[in-house]
C-alpha cells in the first residue's frame, strides 16, 4: 500500500479577483467615491449658485433683526427687537410645548382607547373600534384641516362668544381662560403643591418597600389625594385666598384679559392627540393580548377583580410589550406637529423653516438646523425610552 | 325480590322514556343573557353602555340627515346649496363634488389629453392587481412591468412632448435590438446542429428555438409590445406636452404614492443589506441614512427637496417642481422600507444563509434566490403598512405647494361658484371616503396576507 500523504491540502492561491477581502475593501471604495463625489459636486454647485443669486451663506443671520411678529410665545419677542435666532427659540419652544402636551393627552386617551377596544362591552368595544379605523386611515393633514377650518372657524365671534363653566369663553379667536394672579403670600400654594408631590412621590416609595418587605400595605391615593389636593388647599385657606381671577371680558369687538388659546394651537393640539390616539390604541391592544390568558385566568382564581387584574397582573408585563412602539409613537406626534405650518400654528418649522428661511433664503443653514433640532429631540428622547425600557424589561436568571 | 319491592312501593314513580331537552335558562343563554352579561354586567358597564347608545343615538340619526337626506343631490352652483334659496333646510352639497369632479381627479390637466391620464390610471391599476393578486400567473414578468415598464410609460404619457417621444423611440431601439439578437441566439444552435449533425449537439433537442427564445426574454418581448403600442398611440394621436404644473388632483396623489412605491422597494431592499452588510462603510453609510431620514419629519425632507435640490445641480438643471417633492418622498419612503425589509432579514433563521453558503452561492445569488424572496414575503403586512403611511403622507406635498387631490379640494373652498355654509363638510367628507377606502382597502390586504401567512402555523 502506498502511504497516505497527511500534509493538509493547501488551498491553490485563488486570484485576487475573487478574494472576498479585497472585494470587499473594492466595494467600499468605490461606494466612498462616489458619495464623495456626489457631495463634492453639490456642495460646489451650491457654492456657485449662491454667489449668482447673491445669497449670504453662514450663520451671521442669526443676529440679524427679524422684523416679523409671532402671535404665540413662551418667551418675550416682538418684531421691533426680535432676531432671528430670538424667532427660533420661539418657534422651538412652541413645538416642544404642543408635543409634550400632546404626547400626555394622546397616551390616556390612547390607553382608555386600546382597553376599550378589549372591553367585553360590545357597545364600547364596537365605538373604539370605529373610532381606531377612522381615525388611523384618514391623513393626518386632512383631520387638522378639519378641526381648524370646519370645526374651530365657524364658531362665533368673540361677541357672541359660547360661555362655557368656570368663566371660560370659546369664540373663533381662541379659548379665553381666567387669568390667576397670585396675591401676597400666593406663592406658597404653588410651594405646597410642589412639596406635595414630592412628598408623594417619597411616601410612595417608602410604601412600596415596606410591602415588599413586610406584606402590609398603606392607602397611597388617599396620602396623594391630601398631600397634592388638600394641603395647597388648606394653605389657600389659611393665607386668606390671595389668589384671584381676571376673567376675559368684551371689550369693543375683541376680548380683554384672561390668557387666551390660539385656535391654531387648540387645532393642532385636538388633531395630534385624537390621531396619535389611535395608534397608541393599538399599540396597547397588541401588548394586552401579548399577555397570556393564563395570567389573567390566575389572576381570578386569586380573587382579583377586572380592574386590579388588569392594574397589577395585565398592565405590568403589557408594558413590556408596548414601550418600545409607544416611543415611536411619541416621535411620530412629535415630528407630525410639524403640519403646524398647514395651519399656521408658529412651530419651528412654521417660524424658521418657512418665514426665517423666505426672509433670508438661505436654505442649507436654516433646513440643516431644523432637522438637527428634530435629529437631537429624536435621539434624546428614545435615550430615555430605552433606559426606562431597561428598567422594565423582563429580568431573567 | 325485585318484584316484591315494586310491590311494596306502589307509589314509586320511574320514568321510562327520556324527556325532551330544555332550553337553557334564559339567565344563561340567548340574546336576553348576552345583553345582561354584556351590556349590563354591572353598575359601571351599565353607564357605559347607556353613554355610547345615548352617543350614537345623538350623532348617526343628525349625520345621516346631513349627509343623505336633506342632501342636495344635483344642481350647477351655489344657489342649489343655499337654504335661502331652496327653501328647506340643507344638508350635504354633493352637487358640489359632482361639479368638480373632473378637477378633483385630473386637476388642470388639459381636458382633450385627459384620455392619457385615464390610460395611466388603467396600466397602474393592471400593475397594482399582477403584483397584489395571489394567483396572478407570471410574476416575474409583473414585477418588470411595475418597476420599469409601467413608470416608462405613464411618464411618457402623462408628460409628453418630445423628451417622451425620443425616450420612447429610444426604448423602442433597445428593446428591438435585444429582441433580435435573443432571436438570432436562439436559433444558433439549431443552426449548427444543422451544419454538423444534430447528434452532436444535445441542447438541440432538448427546445425548440421558440421555446429557447421565451424564458428570460419574455422582458424584452413583452417591453416591445408596450413600446409598440405607445409609439403608435403617439404617432396616430400625438402626444403634446402637457406641463407638470397643469398636474393635480387623484392623479398627482397616485403619482406621488406610485413613485414612493417603485423607488423605495428598490432602494430600500439595498439600504437593509447595507444596513446587514459586514463591511463597515457600507454599513455606516447606510445606518447614517436611514437614520437621519427617519429621524426628520417628512415636511423638513421635503422643504429640503425644495429648496435645496436646486442649489445642489447645476443652474440649467435645475429640477422639476414637481419633481422636487417626488425625490424628497422616495428617499423618506425608502429609509422606511429599509427598517421594514431589515426585520424580514433578521428574521430569516441562519440556517438559510449557511445552507445557501454551503451550495456555494455567492452574496447576491444568495440574497436573490434563498434569502429575499422569503424575507420579503414575510414581511408584505409590513410593506403594505409602509405604504398606507405613504399613501396618507402625500397630502403633504400641499405646503410645498403642489396641487395633489386634498389640495384640489381646498382650492375649490375658496371658490365663490360654491361658497355655501355646508360646501366645507362636503368637501371633507368627500376626500375622507376618498382616502378612508384606499387605506382601508390596502390594510385589509395586509391583514388577508397576514392570515395567509399564518395559515402554515396553525393546527
Amino acid at each position: 500500500m502506498s502511504t497516505i500523504s497527511t500534509e493538509p491540502v493547501r488551498p491553490g492561491r485563488a486570484s485576487l479577483l475573487y478574494d472576498p477581502k479585497i472585494r470587499g475593501y473594492v466595494y467600499q471604495l468605490a461606494l466612498l467615491a462616489v458619495v464623495g463625489f456626489l457631495i463634492y459636486s453639490a456642495a460646489s454647485n451650491a457654492i456657485e449658485n449662491l454667489r449668482a443669486q447673491k445669497i449670504a451663506s453662514g450663520f451671521g443671520f442669526w443676529h440679524n433683526a427679524s422684523g416679523f411678529d409671532v402671535n404665540q410665545k413662551l418667551i418675550p419677542y416682538d418684531a421691533s427687537t426680535g432676531t432671528y435666532g430670538r424667532a427660533f427659540w420661539v418657534g422651538l419652544l412652541n413645538t416642544l410645548l404642543v408635543a409634550a402636551i400632546g404626547i400626555v393627552l394622546s397616551t390616556f386617551l390612547g390607553f382608555f382607547v386600546g382597553v376599550a377596544r378589549l372591553s367585553t362591552n360590545w357597545v364600547v368595544a364596537k365605538i373604539a373600534m370605529v373610532y381606531v379605523e377612522v381615525i388611523r386611515n384618514l391623513p393626518l393633514l386632512l383631520q387638522l384641516f378639519f378641526w381648524y377650518n370646519a370645526v374651530l372657524k365657524p364658531l362665533p365671534n368673540p361677541r357672541q362668544s359660547i360661555q362655557l363653566p368656570a368663566g371660560a369663553l370659546l369664540n373663533n379667536r381662541g379659548l379665553y381662560i381666567p387669568d390667576p394672579h397670585l396675591g401676597p403670600g400666593g406663592s406658597l400654594i404653588v410651594w405646597a403643591f410642589l412639596f406635595g408631590i414630592v412628598a408623594t412621590l417619597i411616601f410612595r416609595h417608602w410604601a412600596h418597600k415596606q410591602q415588599a418587605a413586610t406584606g402590609k400595605q398603606y392607602p397611597i391615593g388617599l396620602v396623594a389625594l391630601g398631600l397634592i389636593v388638600l394641603l395647597p388647599l388648606a394653605v389657600y385657606f389659611v393665607t386668606g385666598r390671595p389668589v384671584s381671577f381676571v376673567y376675559p371680558e368684551l371689550a369693543g369687538f375683541n376680548l380683554r384679559g384672561g390668557i387666551q388659546i390660539f385656535p391654531e394651537f387648540v387645532a393642532l393640539l385636538l388633531g395630534l392627540t385624537t390621531y396619535t390616539a389611535g395608534f397608541i390604541a393599538e399599540v396597547v391592544r397588541a401588548g394586552i393580548l401579548a399577555v397570556s390568558k393564563g395570567q389573567t385566568e390566575a389572576a381570578n382564581a386569586l380573587g382579583l377583580r377586572a380592574g386590579p387584574t388588569l392594574k397589577l397582573v395585565v398592565i405590568p408585563q403589557a408594558m413590556r410589550v408596548i414601550i418600545p412602539p409607544l416611543t415611536s409613537n411619541y416621535l411620530n406626534l412629535t415630528k407630525n406637529s410639524s403640519l403646524a405650518v398647514a395651519i399656521g400654528y408658529p412651530d419651528l418649522v412654521q417660524v424658521f423653516t418657512g418665514t426665517v428661511l423666505n426672509q433670508t433664503g438661505q436654505a442649507v443653514e436654516v433646513v440643516a438646523i431644523t432637522m438637527a433640532v428634530y435629529l437631537t429631540i429624536s435621539l434624546v428622547t428614545s435615550l430615555f425610552m430605552n433606559i426606562y425600557n431597561r428598567r422594565m424589561a423582563l429580568v431573567e436568571r | 325480590m325485585t318484584d316484591a319491592t315494586t310491590e311494596l312501593a306502589p307509589y314509586a314513580f320511574v320514568r321510562k322514556e327520556t324527556l325532551e331537552q330544555q332550553a337553557a335558562p334564559l339567565s344563561v343563554a340567548g340574546p336576553l343573557a348576552w345583553v345582561r352579561n354584556n351590556l349590563f354586567s354591572g353598575p359601571v358597564n351599565t353607564l357605559l353602555t347607556l353613554l355610547c347608545v345615548y352617543i350614537v343615538v345623538v350623532s348617526v340619526p343628525e349625520l345621516v340627515r346631513f349627509y343623505f337626506i336633506d342632501a342636495v343631490w344635483t344642481g350647477a352652483n351655489r344657489d342649489a346649496c343655499l337654504a335661502e334659496k331652496v327653501g328647506r333646510p340643507v344638508g350635504a352639497c354633493w352637487a358640489y363634488v359632482g361639479d368638480r369632479l373632473q378637477y378633483f381627479i385630473y386637476g388642470s390637466y388639459p381636458i382633450s389629453e385627459r384620455w392619457r391620464v385615464n390610460i395611466v390610471f388603467a396600466l397602474f391599476a393592471i400593475g397594482v392587481v399582477w403584483m397584489l393578486w395571489n394567483q396572478a400567473p407570471k410574476k416575474k414578468l409583473g414585477l418588470f412591468y411595475f418597476f420599469v415598464l409601467m413608470p416608462i410609460a405613464a411618464y411618457v404619457l402623462l408628460l409628453g412632448g418630445a423628451g417622451a417621444e425620443r425616450l420612447l423611440r429610444n426604448g423602442l431601439i433597445v428593446s428591438l435590438v435585444l429582441a433580435a439578437i435573443y432571436a438570432v441566439l436562439s436559433f444558433v444552435p439549431q443552426l449548427v446542429g444543422s451544419y454538423l449533425g444534430a447528434a452532436n449537439l444535445a441542447v438541440v433537442r432538448e427546445a425548440s428555438p421558440l421555446k429557447r427564445f421565451s424564458g428570460p426574454k419574455q422582458l424584452v418581448l413583452f417591453a416591445l409590445v408596450v413600446f409598440v403600442l405607445l409609439g403608435l398611440l403617439a404617432s396616430s394621436i400625438g402626444l403634446p406636452r402637457v406641463d407638470t404644473g397643469l398636474w393635480g388632483g387623484m392623479t398627482v396623489t397616485f403619482l406621488i404614492a406610485a413613485v414612493g412605491i417603485v423607488f423605495s422597494l428598490p432602494f430600500g431592499i439595498l439600504l437593509a443589506l447595507g444596513r446587514r452588510s459586514k463591511l463597515p462603510i457600507i454599513q455606516l453609510l447606510s445606518v447614517i441614512f436611514i437614520e437621519f431620514v427617519r429621524g426628520v419629519p417628512l415636511i423638513t425632507v421635503l422643504f429640503m427637496a425644495n429648496t435645496m435640490l436646486p442649489l445642489f445641480v447645476p443652474q440649467e438643471w435645475s429640477p422639476d417642481r414637481l419633481l422636487r417633492p417626488l425625490v424628497g418622498v422616495a428617499m423618506f419612503a425608502a429609509a422606511y422600507m429599509a427598517e421594514v425589509i431589515r426585520g424580514g432579514l433578521q428574521a430569516m433563521p441562519k440556517g438559510q444563509y449557511e445552507g445557501a453558503m454551503s451550495l456555494g452561492l455567492g452574496y447576491w445569488s444568495m440574497m436573490r434566490l434563498i434569502i429575499l424572496p422569503q424575507a420579503l414575503r414575510i414581511v408584505i403586512p409590513g410593506i403594505v403598512n409602509t405604504f398606507i403611511g405613504l399613501f396618507k403622507d402625500t397630502t403633504l406635498v400641499t405646503i410645498v405647494g403642489i396641487f395633489d387631490f386634498l389640495r384640489t379640494i381646498e382650492a375649490t373652498l375658496v371658490d365663490p361658484t360654491w361658497a355655501t355654509p355646508t360646501t366645507r363638510a362636503t368637501g371633507y367628507a368627500f376626500a375622507a371616503i376618498f382616502y378612508f377606502l384606499c387605506c382601508w382597502g390596502m390594510s385589509r390586504y395586509s391583514i388577508s396576507v397576514e392570515k395567509r401567512l399564518a395559515a402554515g402555523q396553525k393546527r
